[in-house]
């Protein structure tokens, strides 16, 4: 039985001494700041015209391309775009679609036609199959599907019309921001250390045991409650640890950086990952490797 | 309470990781997350502190003013409390979301502190049957993680022991009305003895173990938790249940003997951090809300 209390102290920012000239290219902005007084840049997301300057109103690093100057926020809702990989949550049952919760500004949709019907028949859906819809998603399931369009009012239509996607079993889900998920090619990992993680680009982060040999059912139907075994349960622990403390101090995620953080942490007991002294030490280690292996 | 939805598949994880003394975040069944207590945050107060248990922020203020006795007991203070569920902590507590939990938690902080041996209430008397330091304890929610009692106790125990109570004497004058006269110097205060206070232990029933200090995750696949408020000593005040689930005789007992256990062994590292808090005096670095 452990109890630590402790008094707080100032977070202390971690820089690495190699990494000066990184910082010197960015352009950071707060709300308010002016970017430029030249008119001749079109103004993009994140910035407004405040008599004849620009000025940024989220606070991120400004980017520029050609004419056109914008502004990505660190901390932001998801914005969505078409071939993205999300993790969601369905909220609602609706008829002929399902209200999945992604972490943006509106609740994504999945509608009837876009899942894999158990057995992998391809027909048109039927009242039955209306009817049916609630022993298939329930309010409260995990789905990872991929984004298909986006309505006008800018929410998202999703689809799980792939083997890999589908509803998501026994695991352990972690919520971080969107802007510290990389884009990569792509985001299903079965990492060496014993787990498999799924990087949603909506920042939810789900990790679960790497499935055995086999055979899957169609479209992730069918869920395991068998337990889980220990060795698999303390490397998912140590892992949810990693990828809170990795978002802590806004480290990209993707699979390498999440790989070098296990692999630092793994000196320490589970529980002490997440304590402030030695989660600056793990993310010490794991940036100067990321350095290097960038170099 | 603010809750999450997890799936079933989740929850299955979770209660199985318990049957295995090792939870989501590698903590064992009867371990409490990382905890940062502060006292002295508000300065217009006469005693405060703020606590973050995981990310479960707690802010309590005490002021201390002058009012009339109960009628029952005329030599005794009493202590009044109040919980506020801020809007900052989940959208639901919004406008007069969160009264319902806020009026729950107040009632059973009355309950916890309704004995005579919690805090000396003879302590707080300034003239028997005429005026007497009423205590009044703001609780405020900033974030809530999930066991929200634990920490609250917690808080409030460090407040009170921040607590100064300026000292007042009674003069009488000709026409024998008495008046009450506030030392001159602000710094001549009473302290409050909090060795008592006792500590509240919340236990929340997955499967067929119990665990401590649990989060909105692991509450959301728990039927039924039960609180027990615990001085250092091991003496129980107060035991609830809550929840709609039930709990049969011989879980009561177990829960009730780890409550204890797990409730007496957090008494002591407090205190010893209060006391080093309070000799770092002056040169102690204030980190409030801005750390």
């Amino acid at each position: 039985m452990a109890v630590e209390m402790r008094l707080p102290a100032v977070h202390k920012h971690i820089s690495l001494a190699t990494s000066q000239s990184n910082r010197d290219d960015k352009h950071l902005v707060v709300p308010g700041d002016v970017i430029t007084s030249d008119t001749g840049f079109m103004r993009g997301h994140g910035t407004y015209m405040d008599e004849d300057r620009l000025t940024a109103s989220v606070a991120g690093e400004v980017e520029r391309v050609n004419k056109l100057i914008c502004v990505r926020p660190l901390k932001t809702r998801y914005n969505g775009e078409v071939g993205d990989v999300v993790v969601g949550r369905i909220t609602e049952v609706q008829q002929k679609r399902w209200k999945v919760e992604t972490n943006s500004r509106l609740d994504s949709v999945l509608l009837l036609s876009s899942v894999n019907l158990p057995g992998g028949e391809l027909r048109r859906r039927s009242t039955q199959d209306e009817l049916a819809m609630r022993d298939y998603l329930q309010e409260g399931d995990l789905i990872n599907a991929e984004v298909q369009s986006i309505f006008s009012d800018g929410a998202l239509s999703l689809h799980t019309r792939s083997l890999k996607y589908g509803k998501l079993g026994q695991g352990v889900l972690v919520l971080v921001s969107p802007s510290l998920v990389k884009r990569q090619k792509t985001h299903f990992h079965n990492l060496p250390c014993g787990a498999s993680i799924i990087l949603g680009n909506n920042g939810y982060v789900w990790l679960y045991p790497t499935p055995g040999h086999q055979d899957e059912e169609a479209g992730g139907y069918y869920t395991s409650m068998e337990p889980v075994s220990l060795s698999d349960r303390e490397v998912i622990s140590r892992l949810r640890n990693c990828l809170l403390a990795l978002s802590a101090h806004k480290v990209l995620l993707y699979d390498t950086s999440v790989l070098y953080c296990y692999e630092a942490s793994l000196p320490h007991q589970i529980k002490d990952i997440l304590k402030p002294e030695i989660m600056e030490e793990i993310i010490l280690e794991t940036r100067t490797r990321l350095v290097e292996h960038e170099g | 309470m603010a809750a999450v939805q997890v799936s079933e598949a989740e929850k299955v994880y979770i209660m199985h990781g318990v049957r295995d003394d090792l939870r989501l975040d590698g903590r064992g069944c009867e371990d409490y997350r990382h905890m940062e207590i502060e006292t002295d945050v508000v300065s217009n107060t006469d005693g405060s502190a703020k606590i973050s248990l995981g990310h479960t922020d707690v802010l309590v203020g005490i002021k201390a003013e002058i009012g009339k006795p109960k009628p029952m007991v005329p030599d005794e203070g009493y202590l009044e409390f109040f919980v506020d569920c801020s809007a900052n902590a989940t959208p639901e507590f919004e406008g007069r979301g969160g009264e319902e939990l806020g009026m729950g938690l107040s009632n059973t902080l009355y309950k916890v502190f309704n004995n005579r041996h919690s805090v000396d209430l003879r302590s707080l008397c300034i003239c028997p049957g005429e005026s007497c330091w009423v205590l009044y304890v703001d609780v405020l929610l900033l974030q809530c993680d999930g066991n929200l009692f634990d920490a609250i106790s917690i808080a409030i125990k460090a407040a009170l022991f921040n607590t100064r109570i300026p000292k007042v004497h009674i003069s009488e004058d000709e026409e024998g009305v008495k008046e009450i006269v506030l030392s001159d110097d602000p710094y001549d205060c009473m302290r409050l003895n909090v060795e008592n206070v006792p500590c509240i232990v919340s236990l929340c029933k997955i499967g067929h173990r119990h665990v401590v200090d649990a989060t909105l995750q692991e509450k959301a696949c728990s039927v039924a938790s039960l609180l027990i408020s615990v001085t250092h000593k091991g003496m129980v005040t107060c035991v609830r249940k809550m929840g709609g689930g039930s709990l049969d005789p011989e879980s009561i007992f177990e829960m009730t003997e780890a409550g204890k256990r797990v409730g007496k062994a957090l008494h002591a590292p407090l205190m010893e951090l209060l006391q080093k808090e309070e000799s770092l005096g002056k040169k102690r670095q204030k980190v409030g809300f801005l750390g």
